[in-house]
């Protein structure tokens, strides 16, 4: 299968950690990962905060950069999302540029659901001896519904103790420009997902998009905490094969 | 015909588009998918009447089931204990028949002030039909069940249900009335949870609900 | 809709009421509560997804054909012995009912609670009047009497606790039993014997209607307390204010509609007490009812064809009780009678956006979904939230400074060139974050995000830099 792997403009720019790991999970699983460099943002923000015309170009250089790809694969649940649902509204009144998004929205995927879904793995041969927590970001419950696919793929990290997060479904208050528009909401809803997270007494609080695990994670720092962040990917990265 | 009435009907067409024929329309309505059940419990393989007592007691009503000739003597020790019970027109008179000689009945001939109703301790009445799923009593305010301010006014309110009037669900129950009348859909006594939600039984209306529920045999 | 006279915008609003303890408290208290139950009543039914479907149908059915189904309803009310009346705007639908006040010789009303009436200012304008309007639902009582506002559809007076309620009663009601504590078993009694004697009293009842049948004139109040039964039965003139947007077709919706509202509203299979009547019925009831249609808004909604879905709303407040921003700042924030991810949507279009609460509205929300997610009417409220935004920047009056941000951002982030060029610039930025790896503070508007959180440091090099040291050119 020839996966062209879309890294998103986050993770490439400030956790790119996380796409060497998802890089290193479908390598190690005997898959070849290509990184069409024509790649660049799915718009998400843009979309997000009102600002269409903006989105509009990266829609396009999206589907021209991962047009033949028999599968895309994304470490971001919410960027996963964004292509599947509302590339195809972006892309209303340009029949060529619908027809290209139709044709490569069903193929895009978020990490968890290849591995689960497409190739069907629930062990990835990680080995990660922590005791770690999984917040669903709301993208990934709601939007794209990802399911208990990211759970059982814990579930086969060797090592890994899984805990409850108490109000797991529960926002954590990013929201994209939402955290920055409306901080002191945004800081609340982050103080109950941290105090929540503090309950479950996890070392590392997993998730499967790096925007809530970054104001998650600089919220868990700023207060001394000692739980840290790590993305799903990194996780399922973790150990040697054997 | 009002200007304002033109107005919001000119809005609506500019906003939605000139109306359509009413047959168009209907048709268009008619052909509503409904996927969702007409009961959650099958009729045919469920006791309503019990499911029914179930529900009812759910919402601290006192519900007693009796056969329909115990009736008479559980209206009489249902209303024992008040001191004036008001009678609605049209209720079988079998019902009182238990009733001590000396019983205050006080019927609304002619129609009660709100004040005179307020003065009298507790009401018996029918029902059109129940709902076995919400535990609900529905009065269409015919014979036997009087005019609504009787049974919202008196502290009181017992209702005797008949088995044959208790349908599984809710769009049953409906079928069974007629639009045209009044229609006071009862499931338990008042309550209100404004107070940090904590829910407190009684407010306005009767503060005690008793069901008497009726079937041929036990 | 009344003016909230200089409400500030949302994060102003929102910035107090997060650190309100007692607020908090209450809110968080009332919607966890809420919604647990909530879950364990519609749990119950297995085809709930179903019946959703079918009530979005059925709504959007209607409001796609109102100009059939208003005048059907007219028509049916009228037969019926009732009088209908159309108001463009609030104060219309106020002076129309100041009016037939007026022609009934009352000097007071008694209220059941209407969002509607709300909407308009009824109270106000009937006071302007001369006319008293006693609310009589126990939470808009309270709201009452403290001089307060709403602030939850279903609980107007969830932000109030026991002890604040208790010293409101005390002070206020003359006829408060001596020595009257703060249970609220007690305050109830209260709040019962005080309303009693008006009730009794009362010539004039004005509602509004939970739903208006249009195929047979019949009107729709859904209530819990008695004090329904008592506004609607009891006075001689009764005068319901109902939004256009409340009709359902045909008597048969009701068993769709009453089978989602009990259970999304107040977590029961049924509510204690529901009202429906159609018109007159000689020698039981109003011999004098009046149906006040209201638009006020709702036809500009209407027009909308992302908005327009936000008319399907039954006003269960289930949205309100999900919603992580909404338990965090209290239905007051919003600056409306219609709070919650339903007010942010709603608020908007009946008024239009020329307030500052107004236009930072549809930004009041992180997008989470869970509201839609728990809609009994499938109402997509991110989708119209996130189209609202569109033509907020779209206007270009506003954002401007954000617009240049935006603009900038979407210039680099569309081109691989330009974001790998910006990503090389960015890298110096670690130098922040000295040892921690963490950067503590970051200039305006950026700081916004440091007052409360560490910013992750910029790699020493982006995953795309990696892969062409490393890979080769890609593929």
């Amino acid at each position: 299968m020839r996966i062209g792997l879309f890294v998103t403009c986050l993770t490439d720019t400030l956790f790119p950690e996380t796409g060497k790991a998802a890089v290193m999970v479908l390598e190690r699983l005997g898959h070849q990962v290509e990184f069409p460099v024509t790649q660049s943002c799915c718009g998400q923000m843009h979309f997000n905060t009102g600002y269409r015309r903006e989105a509009v170009p990266m829609v396009r250089g999206f589907a021209a950069a991962f047009a033949g790809y028999e599968a895309i694969v994304t470490p971001s649940a919410s960027c996963a999302a964004m292509v599947r649902e509302y590339h195809p509204v972006l892309a209303e009144g340009d029949a060529r540029l619908a027809g290209d998004v139709a044709s490569i929205t069903p193929r895009v995927y978020d990490l968890s659901t290849f591995l689960t879904g497409v190739l069907g793995v629930t062990d990835v041969g990680a080995y990660f001896p922590h005791r770690v927590t999984y917040h669903p970001t709301c993208h990934s419950l709601r939007l794209l519904r990802v399911g208990d696919a990211p759970l059982r793929l814990l579930r086969g990290v060797r090592g890994l103790e899984l805990v409850d997060l108490p109000d797991a479904e529960t926002c954590c208050g990013f929201g994209g420009t939402f955290a920055v528009k409306n901080p002191d909401v945004s800081a609340a809803m982050c103080a109950d997902k941290v105090a929540a997270i503090r309950q479950s007494r996890a070392e590392v609080v997993c998730a499967g998009d790096n925007s809530c695990l970054m104001h998650i994670g600089g919220a868990l720092s700023r207060m001394r905490t000692g739980v840290r962040t790590m993305h799903l990917a990194e996780i399922l990265a973790s150990g040697d094969a054997a | 015909m009002s200007a304002a009435r033109e107005e919001i009907l000119a809005r609506i067409r500019a906003a939605a588009g000139p109306a359509a024929a009413p047959a168009e329309v209907d048709a268009a309505y008619a052909a509503l998918p409904r996927p969702y059940r007409r009961a959650h419990h099958d009729p045919s393989a469920t006791d309503v009447v019990a499911l029914f007592a179930e529900r009812a007691a759910d919402y601290r009503a006192v519900v007693q089931r009796v056969t329909e000739g115990e009736l008479p003597a559980a209206v009489a020790a249902a209303v024992a204990p008040l001191a004036s019970v008001l009678i609605p027109d049209g209720l079988p008179e079998e019902w009182l028949a238990k009733l001590p000689p000396g019983a205050d009945l006080v019927r609304d001939e002619p129609p009660l002030s709100a004040t005179g109703l307020d003065q009298i301790s507790g009401v018996v009445t029918g029902c059109a039909v129940a709902i076995a799923e919400t535990g609900t009593i529905i009065l269409d305010h015919g014979p036997a069940q009087g005019r609504r301010a009787l049974t919202l006014v008196p502290d009181f309110h017992l209702v005797v249900v008949r088995a044959g009037q208790v349908a599984a669900d809710i769009a049953d129950a409906l079928a069974r009335l007629d639009p045209a009348r009044p229609h006071t859909l009862i499931s338990g006594p008042s309550a209100t949870s404004d107070i940090e939600l904590i829910r407190v039984e009684g407010v306005h209306g009767p503060r005690n609900l008793h069901i008497l529920i009726a079937s041929l045999s036990q | 809709m009344p003016t909230y006279l200089g409400m500030p915008a949302f994060p102003q609003a929102a910035k107090k009421a997060v650190a309100d303890s007692q607020l908090r408290r209450n809110l968080t208290h009332a919607t966890t509560a809420i919604r647990t139950k909530r879950a364990k009543a519609v749990g119950e039914l297995d085809d709930w997804e179903q019946l959703r479907q079918t009530a979005k149908a059925i709504k959007d059915h209607t409001l796609a054909n109102l100009g059939t189904y208003l005048p059907r309803l007219e028509e049916n009310v009228t037969k019926a012995g009732g009088r209908v009346h159309w108001a463009r705007d609030a104060a219309e639908a106020n002076a129309i009912v100041t009016d037939l006040v007026r022609q009934a010789g009352a000097d007071k009303v008694v209220k059941v609670k209407s969002m509607a009436t709300q909407e308009t200012g009824l109270n106000e304008a009937l006071a302007a009047a001369g006319i008293a309007a006693i609310e009589t639902d126990l939470a808009e009582l309270i709201v009452q009497l403290g001089h307060d506002r709403p602030s939850h559809i279903l609980v107007p007076a969830i932000h109030r606790n026991r002890a604040e309620i208790g010293e409101l009663f005390r002070r206020t009601m003359d006829d408060a039993p001596a020595g009257l504590t703060d249970d609220p078993p007690r305050l109830t009694a209260a709040a019962r014997q005080h309303l009693r004697s008006e009730f009794l009293a009362a010539t004039v009842g004005i509602s509004g209607a939970n739903f208006a049948i249009a195929g047979t004139g019949s009107l729709v109040v859904v209530e819990s307390e008695g004090n329904g039964r008592m506004c609607l039965t009891l006075p001689d003139t009764l005068i319901s204010v109902v939004g256009i947007e409340k009709v359902l077709p045909s008597w048969r919706d009701l068993e769709v509609f009453l089978a989602l509202l009990p259970r999304s509203s107040t977590a029961e299979r049924m509510n204690p007490y529901t009202t429906i009547w159609s018109g007159v019925t000689p020698g039981d009831g109003p011999q004098d009812f009046h149906l006040v249609l209201l638009d006020n808004g709702r036809t500009d909604t209407l027009a909308d064809a992302t908005g327009r879905q936000a008319l399907r709303c039954i006003r269960c407040s289930a949205c309100l009780n999900v919603c992580p921003v909404y338990e965090r700042t209290g239905g007051h924030a919003y600056g409306s009678p219609y709070p919650g991810p339903i007010g942010a949507i709603l608020s908007p279009q009946l008024r239009g956006v020329g307030s500052a609460i107004d236009a930072s509205l549809p930004f009041a929300s992180s997008l989470c979904g869970a509201c839609y997610e728990v809609c009994p009417v499938a109402i997509n409220i991110p989708e119209v939230l996130v189209e609202q935004r569109a033509r907020s920047v779209a206007d270009g009056q506003k954002h401007y400074s954000e617009r240049i941000v935006f603009g900038a951002s979407g210039y680099v982030l569309r081109s691989p060139r330009r974001l790998a060029a910006a990503q090389r610039v960015a890298s110096f930025g670690r130098h922040l974050a000295g040892r921690s790896g963490r950067i503590r503070r970051l200039p305006p508007p950026l700081s916004a995000w440091t007052d409360t959180r560490d910013a992750p440091a910029p790699p020493p090099e982006s995953f795309r830099a990696w892969w062409a040291r490393t890979r080769g050119t890609g593929q």
